[in-house]
């Protein structure tokens, strides 16, 4: 059966062309890019070439770019990096709605004496400004801000906030890795520090990502051994996912002005669902979300459930409920923003790519409303109070 | 993903039994939808013969949450309520084929909802409702629960106390309480089985009980803060252990060792003395 794949902030399939550009470095060009003779030392200019695409994909310079081994590498790096160039000052600020990546190692370091600010977002998931600038102080290190959320979509200023965190000489991150690849991302109009960007999530294989450092950033490796990157990131290259990787940012630059399409795929299927399914509602700031992904609440029935029911279809989506988590706790960024327990519970994402069609929103649309009606008639909840 | 047996997975797509009873005999309701999983379930008990003739179910909840209530009710139908009462948490995970260890909780959510659904039936008020301090704020549990569960599904984890009950599955701030329930509930065990055979203990007896004492009461304190301790030997009266992980260099080690004493006096013999190796 034919698979509708509606879970791409999870991960994406790896692009035919991703893969084609590796295989050679899965068999005969097995080389160390750091070896003396042609054979392997050819693999490093592979690596070069793969560096030059990255940076293109969001305007940067190839020496601004530290390849790494997936999001939550660069994440932990960029953190760490900034704490150790300025040993000083014992303060990070983040947000609550962060990925583990960044939001659990900033709980690590305030368990080993730094300071942490875990800033709230409003009902929409939208950040307080005033709140991030008070928070500000002479002690601060690092400031650690996503560009786009994963389980809402919601997009941050992270350029405003940036040119802010700048002018207060305070080094500013982000996770942008939801965001590059879906929207345009420019670090020469976006004064970031650091930016982090993993390869799965823009149709390159799982266990490659990479960290962007601007010119003139203290850098501090956080994975140290070798001189590979320059002496930023020790460890053998990964060279056939890198060159994948490489690919998978020029393929990402050409799809970009795709995503208006995806765009009306999302919207589609959102309106239709809203339509179709009573006691539904979106999740996150609708102005300021990314293109591809659509967080949607059904009250009254368990999110799992549905994904069990979607799952006979050969549909691929993700839930913020307890049941889905691994722990018994509902997603942190629903409830962050405020979103009512019966809510987060029946929350189902949505995630497409270019790779979506019309035929895989149509399934859905037909399918969705059914299975809803379907868990409600097994729920207590939601029924009209009969007269007694 | 969860790893579902097949009869779950048919369960879960095909329950039996779903919906309401008009003027039922009997009707138990646990859970909440703030929490994630809700179950009514209603009966209908024949008066004459007085046995469950027909049990439906509403269900609020994952998949596990589903197939078990559906299982429940499979299970208790032709029975009187004193018979349903037997069938426990473990025996609709066994109908189902096994439950994701994580989910058991899903069976111990339906085997309460027969409960509350037989005082209800019998005219009494609901038995945890009543009985007991909230443990766990976040799911609401009390400590009656914790002890009734722990005990008749032998849990000895902290982890476990949650899959089967949820507890500390939230905020985590009733960790501590957890512990000590489970300390008091097998503490109670192993000093009744230490106090029965009073110093008639062989030396076998001796070694097995300190050996169980240090795996359940110690390690598990050790290792939540990264050290860890073995047992290697015993000599008469003089047990020597050795410190492991953190524990290895650790300026509190001699403290670390007089508590480790402490309860092994405490629960084996008085004469009991700890060395480090």
């Amino acid at each position: 059966m034919r698979v509708v794949y509606l879970d791409n902030n999870a991960t994406t399939r790896v692009a035919d062309e991703v893969r084609e550009a590796m295989l050679p470095y899965l068999s005969e060009l097995y080389g160390n890019p750091s070896s003396m003779h042609t054979f392997g030392g050819q693999t490093h200019r592979k690596i070069e070439i793969a560096r030059e695409q990255a940076a293109a994909l969001i305007n940067a310079d190839p020496e601004e770019i530290i390849f790494t081994s997936c999001g939550t590498e660069s994440d932990n790096t960029a953190v760490m990096s900034s704490l150790e160039s300025v040993p000083h000052k014992k303060h990070i600020i983040t947000t609550r709605v962060e990925h583990p990546a960044v939001l659990n190692f900033c709980k690590a370091m305030a368990r080993r004496g730094y300071r942490a600010t875990f800033l709230p977002v409003g009902k929409s998931g939208k950040l307080n400004l005033d709140e991030l600038k008070t928070s500000i102080t002479d002690d601060t290190a690092v400031i650690s801000i996503m560009h786009a959320n994963n389980e809402s979509g919601v997009i941050f200023p992270v350029d405003e906030i940036a040119a802010f965190v700048s002018s207060k000489g305070v080094l500013f991150h982000t996770d942008a890795v939801q965001a590059v690849g879906k929207i345009a991302v420019d670090v020469k109009k976006l004064p970031v520090d650091m930016m982090s960007i993993s390869g799965h999530k823009i149709h390159a294989p799982k266990g490659v990502g990479a960290l962007y450092v601007r010119r003139g950033v203290r850098f501090s490796p956080y994975i140290i051994g070798g001189h590979q990157e320059k002496g930023r990131r020790a460890g053998t290259e990964n060279v056939a996912s890198i060159i994948g990787f490489g690919m998978a940012c020029e393929l990402a630059g050409k799809h970009l002005q795709e995503y208006t399409k995806v765009k009306e795929l999302r919207d589609r299927l959102e309106k239709g669902l809203l339509q179709t399914c009573p006691d539904s509602r979106i999740n996150g700031d609708i102005e300021n979300r990314l293109p591809n992904t659509t967080n949607i609440s059904f009250e009254y029935v368990e999110g799992e459930a549905i994904l069990l029911r979607l799952n006979e279809y050969n549909i691929c989506a993700s839930s913020g409920s307890a049941c889905t988590s691994g722990s018994l706790e509902p997603s942190h960024v629903l409830r962050s923003m405020g979103v009512p327990f019966t809510a987060i519970h029946g929350s189902v994402r949505f995630s497409l790519s270019v790779y979506n069609t019309n035929e895989d929103i149509d399934l859905v649309l037909k399918i969705m409303p059914e299975i809803i009606k379907e868990l409600r008639e097994l729920s207590p909840y939601g029924r009209e109070v009969k007269e007694v | 993903m969860w790893e579902y047996t097949d009869k779950v997975k048919e369960t879960f797509l095909h329950p039996k039994n779903v919906g309401e009873i008009e003027n039922p005999d009997a009707v138990g309701e646990v859970g909440s939808i703030v929490c994630g999983d809700a179950l009514k379930l209603y009966l209908k008990i024949d008066k004459d013969t007085n046995r469950i003739i027909d049990a439906k179910f509403q269900t609020f909840g994952c998949a596990s949450a589903i197939a078990s209530s559906s299982a429940l009710t499979e299970l208790i139908k032709g029975k009187t309520p004193d018979e349903a009462l037997k069938v426990t948490n473990n025996d609709i995970a066994k109908f189902l084929g096994g439950l994701p260890r994580e989910k058991m909780h899903c069976s111990v959510m339906g085997y309460e909802a027969l409960e509350a659904a037989i005082a209800n039936y019998r005219g009494e008020k609901p038995p945890e409702v009543e009985a007991g301090e909230i443990v766990c704020q976040c799911f609401g549990v009390t400590d009656q629960k914790i002890k009734r569960v722990v005990k008749e599904n032998n849990l000895h984890t902290i982890e476990d106390v949650t899959n089967f009950t949820k507890a500390g599955g939230g905020c985590g701030s009733c960790v501590p309480d957890i512990e000590k329930i489970l300390n008091e509930v097998w503490a109670g065990k192993v000093l009744a089985e230490a106090v029965a055979p009073k110093k008639k203990l062989t030396n076998i007896q001796k070694i097995a009980m300190i050996q169980e004492i240090i795996e359940r009461e110690i390690r598990p304190l050790l290792q939540a803060d990264g050290g860890d301790v073995e047992l290697a030997d015993v000599e008469g009266n003089k047990v020597i252990v050795s410190l492991r992980g953190m524990c290895t260099g650790c300026l509190m080690a001699d403290v670390t060792i007089k508590n480790i004493e402490k309860k092994l006096k405490e629960l084996v013999s008085e004469e009991l003395i700890v060395e480090a190796e």
